[in-house]
């Protein structure tokens, strides 16, 4: 590897004492950090190339490695930390993006932990959940304004408009197959149907194994129109239109060929091995005139039997985007 | 002080009514004397009554029954009154000087209708004209509440218990084929007049004992559509639900409470194909206007009144029946002082609707 700037993360500390050179670390490790001299009959590391896994610590049968924080420092000031400066050299040797995995790791606030999900916008908890128990189960689709009566004078309840029924006032938000894997959406499939609420495709299509979850999907139609077709609209529940993305940030969504694997590309319909770019806008949807010709083209190829959502942001000016988007009829959802 | 609207008032209360289905009209005394053995269910801060036939002479005229906290609101709600309507009769509504009943406001009552030409040129039905009016009133002119708005009935309430209430509004002097009464316990009051049971708008009253939990949830669905919930009690959006169904969707007065005390989805699911589906196509049309918590509530209206319990009952209520007339109350006590040898004495079912009208061609 070139010379660079960056300082090791981790010290490796051998006991020569305890060390017998039976070469257990070396194999072992993974980032090849161990290595025998044989001119010298000892082990030698290069600690560059350590993530502190502990493989080699724990299999050491002298225990002669220890694996500690090495002390060497940039030189710092309180504007300039040594994770600052790291950073930079690391993107610079790169030239990607770095990231971490499994929660934020500086002391930023959780948002999500401290968030309160006020349940009575829309299910009523009780005062005295002792007596009287909480009901969550919710309808979304269009209501009529009037109530029409048979020649009985009963109620009639046919022909409403097509309604979804959730168990459970949450719906899964959207993650599309190829962006996360086959497994990860046969799990969300089968709580979905589990919780009696909907889970949903986001713009990847519909992996033919997961058909049979027809009922508890909504299938999105998003900027790339990544496997969309009459089947797939039939199949869901109901069809969402993504024009607002949700939690992945950015502009747009970048699969790299890389991920468009056999069957990924089966389902994407998309050449294997091909990047899959969704823009940012629909190409197609420069004005809410446009959306609503999306909306009809989509309940005439599902022959007004599933509801539309439109899928937008919580912007500025959202509550006159929604009050536009409603007011042409159709249900809609915030991210 | 605050008023009612600026703060939120948990309230416990007593509830009575009587009916006579014969059409027959008797004086408010009946119905002081069936609330006051209730006195302990209240606390002195809020009283009230609603009679129907008690106006016979004027009874295709609306009678307004206004509170005004100024000279200035009367004068403004006088002028807004004259430009939409007809105006027969205004008059103070006749008090007895007592003790126990204090900061009274100035207390009128009009005769009207509204113009003819002019409501025809708004392309509105006359009640939902005169609702507009009086929601119109409420909100925006400010110490003037109008509290009753109906044809041949009224509603007369006031911060103190219900039987004095009662005594100081002279309700013997009065004669109705029905009356409903209310005595108040609010656990934390600012002691306002609008704020005492019945609530009404048009000819509908309501008098209720509970603490409905899904308050926030039914004011955002009925603000929809044109009501304001000024006065932050659950009572007053019981109101509005029952006006909004039962006048403006047509829907029956069982039908309205399928919509608000509601069977459990567990219950639903349940029955025969018929009821399901139209318990189903309820619930979810009108997922908002459906009320939870503890409520045992009386619907007065021209020529009947609906009694109801919340779904699992958790308030008390008692029905009791002798010849012509109809007793509903939270209390036995309440019907036996005024009719100690019943005919039948029954606890409806939470959920169940007891309607009682009064027979046919009676004119009321």
């Amino acid at each position: 590897m070139a010379i660079n700037y960056k300082i090791p993360e981790y010290d490796v500390l051998r006991d020569p004492q305890r060390c017998i050179a039976c070469r257990v670390c070396e194999r072992q490790c993974a980032n090849e950090v161990h290595a025998f001299d044989p001119e010298s009959g000892t082990m030698r590391s290069d600690e560059s190339k350590c993530v502190n896994c502990h493989r080699c610590v724990t299999l050491c049968p002298t225990h002669a490695l220890k694996i500690v924080k090495n002390p060497d420092t940039f030189r710092l000031s309180a504007y300039w930390k040594q994770s600052d400066i790291g950073e930079i050299y690391a993107q610079a040797d790169t030239g990607g993006m770095l990231l971490s995995s499994m929660g934020n790791p500086k002391p930023y606030p959780i948002y999500w932990d401290k968030m309160l999900i006020n349940a009575s916008q829309v299910t009523n908890p009780s005062i005295d959940p002792l007596r009287e128990p909480m009901e969550t189960r919710t309808f979304l689709g269009k209501k009529p304004g009037r109530i029409e009566r048979n020649a009985d004078g009963s109620i009639k309840t046919a022909g409403l408009p097509p309604q979804l029924k959730l168990e459970v006032p949450i719906l899964f938000s959207a993650m599309s197959y190829g962006s996360i894997s086959y497994n990860a959406h046969a799990s969300l499939a089968r709580a979905a149907r589990e919780l009696g609420t909907y889970y949903n495709t986001g713009e990847g299509g519909l992996h033919e194994d997961f058909y049979e979850y027809g009922p508890n999907t909504i299938v999105q139609v998003a900027s790339g129109r990544f496997g969309v077709h009459p089947d797939y609209l039939k199949t869901g529940a109901a069809i969402e239109i993504k024009i607002g993305q949700g939690a992945k940030p950015g502009i747009g969504g970048h699969l790299p060929g890389a991920k468009i694997t056999d069957a990924v590309s089966r389902t994407r319909m998309i050449p294997k091995g091909t990047d899959a770019i969704s823009p940012a806008p629909h190409h197609d949807i420069y004005s809410i005139e446009d959306l609503r010709q999306l909306v009809f083209s989509l309940k005439e190829a599902t022959e007004y039997q599933k509801p539309v959502i439109v899928k937008i942001a919580a912007v500025h000016n959202v509550a006159a985007i929604a009050s536009g988007i409603a007011a042409q009829r159709r249900g809609y959802h915030c991210h | 002080m605050q008023k009612e609207g600026q703060i939120r008032i948990p309230s416990g209360c007593a509830i009575t009514g009587v009916i006579s289905k014969s059409g027959e009209r008797f004086s408010g005394e009946t119905a002081i004397r069936s609330i006051e053995p209730m006195h302990d269910r209240s606390n002195g801060l809020g009283g009230g009554f609603a009679a129907y036939g008690i106006y016979p002479k004027n009874r295709d005229l609306y009678a307004f029954h206004v509170f005004y906290d100024s000279v200035r609101a009367k004068e403004e709600c006088e002028a807004a009154l004259q430009t939409s309507f007809d105006v027969s009769a205004a008059e103070k509504i006749p008090t007895r000087r007592m003790p126990q009943i204090t900061d009274e406001p100035a207390i009128w009552r009009y005769f009207a209708l509204p113009y003819d030409k002019l409501l025809q040129s708004t392309g509105l039905d006359e009640r939902e004209f005169v609702a507009q009016f009086v929601v119109k009133i409420n909100t925006q002119i400010p110490g003037a509440y109008v509290f009753s708005s109906g044809k041949n009935m009224g509603v007369f309430k006031a911060v103190g218990f219900p039987e004095d209430v009662g005594r100081y509004y002279r309700l013997e002097d009065y004669e109705g084929y029905c009356w409903t009464a209310h005595g108040r316990y609010p656990t934390n009051t600012p002691g306002w007049w609008g704020g005492a049971h019945p609530f009404s708008l048009l000819d509908y009253t309501v008098v209720h004992n509970g603490e409905i939990s899904s308050y926030d949830a039914n004011r955002r669905w009925i603000e929809m559509f044109g009501y304001r919930c000024t006065l932050l009690t659950d009572t007053e959006a019981i109101t509005y639900i029952i006006d909004y169904l039962n006048r403006r969707h047509g829907l029956s007065l069982k039908e309205t409470a399928e919509v608000i005390a509601a069977p459990f989805w567990n219950e639903i699911d349940s029955m025969s194909p018929e009821d399901r589906k139209r318990y189903t196509y309820l619930r979810n049309i009108f997922s908002g206007l459906l009320i939870t918590g503890p409520f045992s509530i009386l619907l007065g209206f021209t020529g009947g009144m609906m009694a109801l319990n919340d779904r699992l009952k958790l308030r008390s209520m008692v029905v009791g029946e002798k010849g012509d007339r109809v007793y509903v109350a939270s209390e036995e006590c309440a019907i036996r002082t005024v009719e100690p040898t019943l005919d039948r004495l029954w606890s409806p079912r939470g959920g169940e609707p007891v309607i009682v009208r009064v027979n046919e061609g009676v004119r009321v």
